[in-house]
């Protein structure tokens, strides 16, 4: 068969089909990775079965260690499929101390860098006080370790990267997404169960992707690279990303520069994402200094 | 709970800086001063709700896109002005809803503003400003990640108007498909999912529950006594880690978070030989 005549779509490897144990292997040096607290050691939430909810041997987080283009590197995933990737007590746990252990090891001088696969809509509600808390600190671990080593966001889909934990997106040294992934602290749904409506149509597919889609965040300089859900491609962003090291200023420390353009904002009515992204860009590039890049 | 968030806030901004307007270009919803606590001068900071801001749902006390980059801003600004100096603390009086939920505030990547906040406050904590976030009223979900939850010591009021959660009940009955009294009733048996502060209290996450005699209006004696806690908060602070291991080590974290803290250990075993 020629397989020249297929499309590069059709004959792609999909990143976002895969289970997020898959995932994450499939973004390590082939035989480098090893799981840590893994489904075999069986530390599973005490909160859902209270609540007559099936909890999993892995807290739906994976946490590899091995080595991404032959760097010291770990990778925590969170499996979407599982209670929508939410973070409880036990996953949350696992996030934050592999990357403070990545920072144990940078500070040594192994410098170790930290990828996050994250499809979450944020804190499990059913663990509530504790999934927040959790959130806090994966985000203080996160701080910590961008002072030696980046820290690396992918969200791929079809889960999205919501609530909390959209603040961790907002803290990596580099983001990776697909067109099919979204990002954004607050859901459709719930601004329009918070908000009405009138000021979110959730049922507005093309609206949600404007806003929140992979390409729209990648062209509005809040995210960096923006991959086909393709394996190869998104394992090639992220050694890119590696291999980039830190970036000379994260985005969430440039205050002044997003300061004012929230400040130069017209919110008399609703803001046409199209028209954000072709300002934003254009004062990306005009500055030299680009988004975190 | 209490009528508005932010109202109760803005009462202790005001009785601990003698302060009640906003720094000079900031949105009328963010209130920081620096102010004497003890025998230095410390940078408090307040959301406040504001019937007149820009952004149409965020006039509520609401973390919202100017609220977070503010915030920001004045916490980076104390950073860089002792930067040769005695790292001044910062202290976030937390009275705050929630985040704004808008399509404005989605657009313009209110996730990258609430991040830069809670940048801002964890490289303070991480460049030795003890952080103290005071819990005098609400402090929800991400409006707290936003304001006050990178904080080195937490405080809150011991009172029935003082909420620590990660939704409030109606959404949060909405989404987990129960009633707003079953999940009263959850919060009892299940303590991460309590909405009395009492039982957040057990989790092992605050420093100090504070009993504050009618706390919606502060007094020279209950204002000397918040005071007088904050002190001693910002001396163990200073004398302790900059990093959040003291919600780890807490008694409270020991009988509450035992999965989490056996997989944290586990974790550490295992890694060195991985």
């Amino acid at each position: 068969m020629n397989t020249n005549l297929i499309p590069a779509f059709v004959r792609r490897n999909s990143f976002i089909e895969l289970s997020a144990r898959a995932r994450a292997e499939s973004l390590m040096d082939p035989g480098s990775a090893r799981e840590l607290v893994g489904p075999f050691d069986r530390i599973e939430s005490p909160w859902l079965p209270m609540q007559g909810i099936a909890p999993e041997f892995d807290d739906g987080c994976i946490v590899l260690k091995g080595t991404i283009g032959g760097e010291p590197a770990v990778v925590a995933a969170l499996e979407g499929g599982f209670q929508a990737g939410s973070m409880g007590e036990v996953s949350g746990a696992k996030m934050s101390t592999a990357l403070d252990l990545a920072t144990r090891d940078s500070k040594n001088g192994t410098k170790t860098a930290a990828v996050l696969l994250l499809e979450t809509g944020g804190v499990r509600l059913q663990e509530a006080n504790l999934g927040l808390a959790a959130i806090a600190e994966v985000m203080a671990s996160m701080r910590a370790l961008r002072e030696y080593a980046p820290v690396i966001t992918v969200t791929a889909g079809t889960v999205g990267c919501f609530g909390g934990m959209s603040l961790a997106a907002g803290l990596s040294s580099y983001i990776i997404m697909t067109r099919e992934a979204r990002l954004g602290l607050n859901g459709p749904e719930v601004i329009e169960q918070e908000s009405g409506t009138e000021e979110f149509d959730s049922s507005d597919r093309a609206l949600v992707w404007a806003i929140n889609g992979g390409e729209q965040r990648v062209g509005m300089g809040v995210a960096d690279e923006l991959c086909l859900d393709d394996v190869g491609e998104i394992a090639a962003a992220v050694k890119k990303c590696v291999m980039a090291g830190l970036p000379a200023t994260h985005r969430s420390q440039q205050v002044e520069p997003y300061r004012k353009r929230i400040a130069s904002l017209n919110v008399t009515e609703q803001i046409d994402p199209l028209v954000l992204r072709e300002a934003w860009n254009h004062e990306r590039y005009s500055s030299g200094k680009g988004g975190s890049r | 709970m209490s009528a508005q968030p932010g109202v109760r806030g803005k009462a202790w901004f005001q009785a601990l800086t003698g302060k009640d307007s906003p720094m000079d270009g900031d949105p009328g919803s963010v209130l920081a001063a620096d102010a004497k606590l003890g025998d230095e001068s410390a940078r408090f900071l307040c959301i406040v709700p504001n019937p007149n801001a820009r952004f149409p749902c965020a006039r509520h006390g609401e973390a919202g896109l100017e609220e977070a980059y503010a915030l920001a801003r004045r916490i980076r600004e104390a950073m860089d002005i002792d930067t040769e100096a005695v790292k001044r603390p910062i202290v976030a009086i937390v009275d705050v809803k929630s985040q704004a939920y808008g399509r404005r505030e989605e657009t313009a990547a209110i996730f990258l503003a609430a991040a830069a906040a809670a940048d801002a406050y964890a490289s303070a904590r991480m460049a030795g400003h003890p952080v103290i976030a005071l819990i005098v009223g609400h402090a929800f979900s991400g409006g707290f990640l936003t304001h006050g939850y990178q904080a080195n010591r937490i405080l809150a009021f011991d009172d029935r108007d003082v909420v620590i959660h990660a939704m409030h009940e109606e959404a949060a009955a909405r989404i987990t498909l129960r009633t707003v009294e079953g999940l009263e009733r959850l919060g009892h048996e299940i303590l991460p999912m309590s909405y009395d502060v009492q039982d957040y209290a057990k989790l092992g996450l605050l420093h100090r529950l504070l009993h504050v005699q009618d706390s919606d209006t502060p007094t020279v004696a209950t204002v000397a006594q918040v005071q007088k806690e904050l002190v001693d908060a910002i001396a163990d602070a200073r004398a302790g880690a900059t990093d959040l291991r003291n919600r780890l080590e807490s008694a409270g974290a020991l009988a509450t978070r035992k999965a989490g803290l056996a997989a944290r250990a586990l974790m550490e075993k295992q890694w060195s030989t991985a």
